[in-house]
């Protein structure tokens, strides 16, 4: 075709100014851009605060990098399941629901822990089934529906461990677990030898013992790596992930052109569920026991870090980069706070002030990606 | 505009007959006929409550007719989903729910049917591949998107509808029906969409435009087709029926009509 010269005309002159910002506005429309300045701002800050007080050191390092690996697992999760448009408040609960699912089949019930864990990752994906099956078959939004399973997981998260600890703790999972492989896949530490030469050569310290300061890569944090580039590459190179940005821009827009839209979205409900036992499996094995309280107010985390890290709250947008570097500011601010000895109190403080700019960014960068004024 | 159409003599492209539709107690059509042939846009008039809509969701598969005959191509044809209208080549673009807007034009173009390259479980959307296609698609019509990956919600609404439009087309539809594509325009957008529509039609689609507003109708329309309160008032061919006359007959009753007269025959 392309004969038409009479439409190219009327077409034109609106076109013509939208290319001028072009580069400015491809930049702009970046979601994880926000998240990147807040992390170049904040290692900037303690880079000047807290030197010399060890948190640049080869453990200290280490140390606010597994805080943010922690939270990048489940802000990975909520990241995928807010571009698709929906919540997830029970990720807190389902770390700690996840955890007695672990601990109480291997500590009472004899199951071979590795029984145990696949337990909980199936007693977690069909929870995450259920979220989603509701929020989809109802149309509530996913912030009731998933509000209920915050309370419902807690509430038998405790009142399992009463009935079979008769305390809300569950320990002991290590004497059962013994050598098992589960135990080093999510709570070993990778590259010791790496660590041991960096130690020798003078690159890192070492401890009174001759030990150097960190031993390897704790698993979360290849846990963390792992998932979060698997979300990236979903979200940004699948079919898949273009059907969370359907899913969650316009849901009958998506439906209209056969984007499986529900299942879409209880997939994803699945997904954080997946990602909160990851979480729960990596703590179990770490202290061997799994607490009623674990988890308590990591929903909020997870969604603080997606939402830093750029995705709108009305879906249809965001990033799972974004979400980590959420995550690495949560966890520099967090360390940061503590290596500089200021009050804990004042993180909280930063905390609520970091999102409120976060989400005024955001919704300024949609108005400019998608030209509304 | 409207040069003679190459009105083809074999079967329609779409033909019902006697449509009826209840829901439960409520007769929504009440006896719809019309066809649309191969290049040749059918405009689909009435007022509110007419049955248009019911009349749109039953071709493009939403619904099931209660009685009457459906002829794609001149066979019968039952369609339990959408995705059978589409697959039969009947294509639907709504008003306002053709697109997500905070995402990109190429990732739009393809939402639902995505290119894919590579092997087996490791299969990757083809970006590249749908932005260069969006980009011709769009060319052809004549906006020029230099920039694929912009959102969708940085095109006006005219070119929002032609992108839809766009694709439809690209991705083989036969029919396309047109949800008042012009209702919520401008003037200079209007015909935007006007002018593409009649490029379509003359590239042999067949398509039915829904609309309240005669004047847009009678700007591309080579038949016209009347609703009201679920029945075929008529359908007229463009050298039959002047833009007066369609007018009153959507008015259809008399009051409507002095009504209009008083205000200078300008609804």
């Amino acid at each position: 075709m392309a004969e038409n010269p009479t439409v190219a005309a009327a077409g034109r002159p609106a076109d013509e100014r939208l290319q001028k910002q072009s580069g400015l506005r491809k930049l702009l429309s970046r979601p994880e851009l926000g998240a990147i300045a807040g992390t170049v701002l904040v290692f900037l800050f303690f880079g000047a605060t807290a030197h010399g007080t060890g948190m640049f050191a080869a453990d200290g390092i280490m140390n606010w990098i597994t805080v943010t690996a922690q939270l990048t697992i489940i802000a990975t999760g909520a990241a995928l399941l807010m571009v698709g448009g929906e919540f997830d408040l029970s990720v807190g609960s389902m770390i700690g629901f996840a955890g007695m699912m672990i601990a109480i089949p291997t500590v009472y019930f004899g199951w071979p822990v590795e029984i145990s864990v696949v337990f909980a990752f199936c007693g977690a994906l069909l929870i995450g089934f259920l979220n989603g099956l509701i929020v989809v078959r109802t149309r509530l939004p996913s912030f009731i529906v998933t509000l209920a399973s915050l309370y419902i997981l807690r509430g038998m998260t405790i009142a399992l461990s009463i009935l079979f600890a008769n305390r809300t703790i569950v320990s002991g999972v290590k004497n059962f677990a013994g050598d098992s492989f589960v135990v080093p896949l999510f709570s070993g530490k990778a590259f010791p030898g790496l660590f041991v030469w960096m130690a020798e050569a003078g690159i890192i310290g070492t401890l009174p013992n001759g030990q150097p300061s960190v031993q390897g890569i704790p698993a979360v944090v290849i846990w963390a790596f792992v998932i979060a580039l698997v979300g990236h590459i979903v979200l940004t190179r699948t079919r898949f992930g273009n059907w969370i940005f359907g899913a969650g821009g316009d849901a009958n827009a998506a439906r209209n052109v056969g984007v499986p839209v529900a299942r879409v979205k209880i997939t994803l409900f699945m997904v954080t569920a997946f990602c909160a036992t990851v979480y729960a499996t990596c703590q179990v094995m770490e202290f061997g026991s799994a607490a009623a309280d674990r988890g308590v107010l990591k929903e909020f985390e997870a969604i603080i870090a997606a939402v830093i890290g750029g995705c709108l709250l009305t879906g249809g947008y965001g990033s799972v980069v974004g979400a980590f570097f959420g995550a690495l500011i949560f966890g520099v601010v967090q360390m940061g706070i503590l290596f500089t000895g200021a009050p804990n109190d004042w993180f909280q403080v930063f905390l609520g002030l970091m999102l409120l700019t976060a989400v005024l960014f955001n919704s300024y960068i949609r108005r400019r990606a998608t030209g509304e004024r | 505009m409207n040069d003679t159409v190459n009105l083809s003599t074999d079967a329609p492209l779409i033909e019902v007959r006697d449509l009826v539709k209840h829901f439960g107690p409520v007769v929504a059509l009440n006896g719809v006929s019309m066809k649309v042939r191969k290049g040749e846009v059918l405009c689909l008039l009435g007022d509110n409550g007419a049955g248009k809509s019911t009349l749109i969701k039953t071709l493009s598969g939403v619904h099931k007719p209660t009685s009457g005959s459906f002829l794609v191509d001149g066979r019968p044809v039952s369609f339990s989903t959408p995705r059978d209208a589409l697959d039969a080549g009947i294509a639907t673009v709504y008003q306002d729910l053709a697109m997500v807007p905070l995402t990109s034009i190429a990732r739009n173009f393809f939402m639902g049917r995505e290119p894919m390259r590579g092997v087996g479980p490791f299969k990757v959307l083809d970006l590249a591949f749908a932005e260069r296609v969006a980009r011709e698609e769009m060319k052809k019509i004549g906006i020029d998107v230099r920039d694929p990956s912009q959102a969708v919600g940085t095109l006006s609404g005219g070119e929002r509808q032609c992108v839809a439009i766009a694709r439809a087309v690209y991705f083989g539809a036969k029919v396309l029906i047109l949800d008042e594509p012009t209702s919520a325009l401008g003037v200079a957008q209007t015909s935007m969409v006007l002018n593409y529509v009649n490029q379509v039609r003359a590239r042999g689609l067949g398509v039915i435009f829904i609309t309240h507003n005669v004047r847009h109708a009678y700007a591309v329309g080579n038949t016209f087709t009347v609703l009201n309160r679920g029945r075929t008032l008529g359908t007229y061919e463009k050298a039959a029926i002047g833009i007066e006359e369609l007018q009153n007959l959507m008015a259809g009753d008399k009051e409507l009509q002095l009504l209009s007269d008083d205000l200078g025959g300008m609804v």
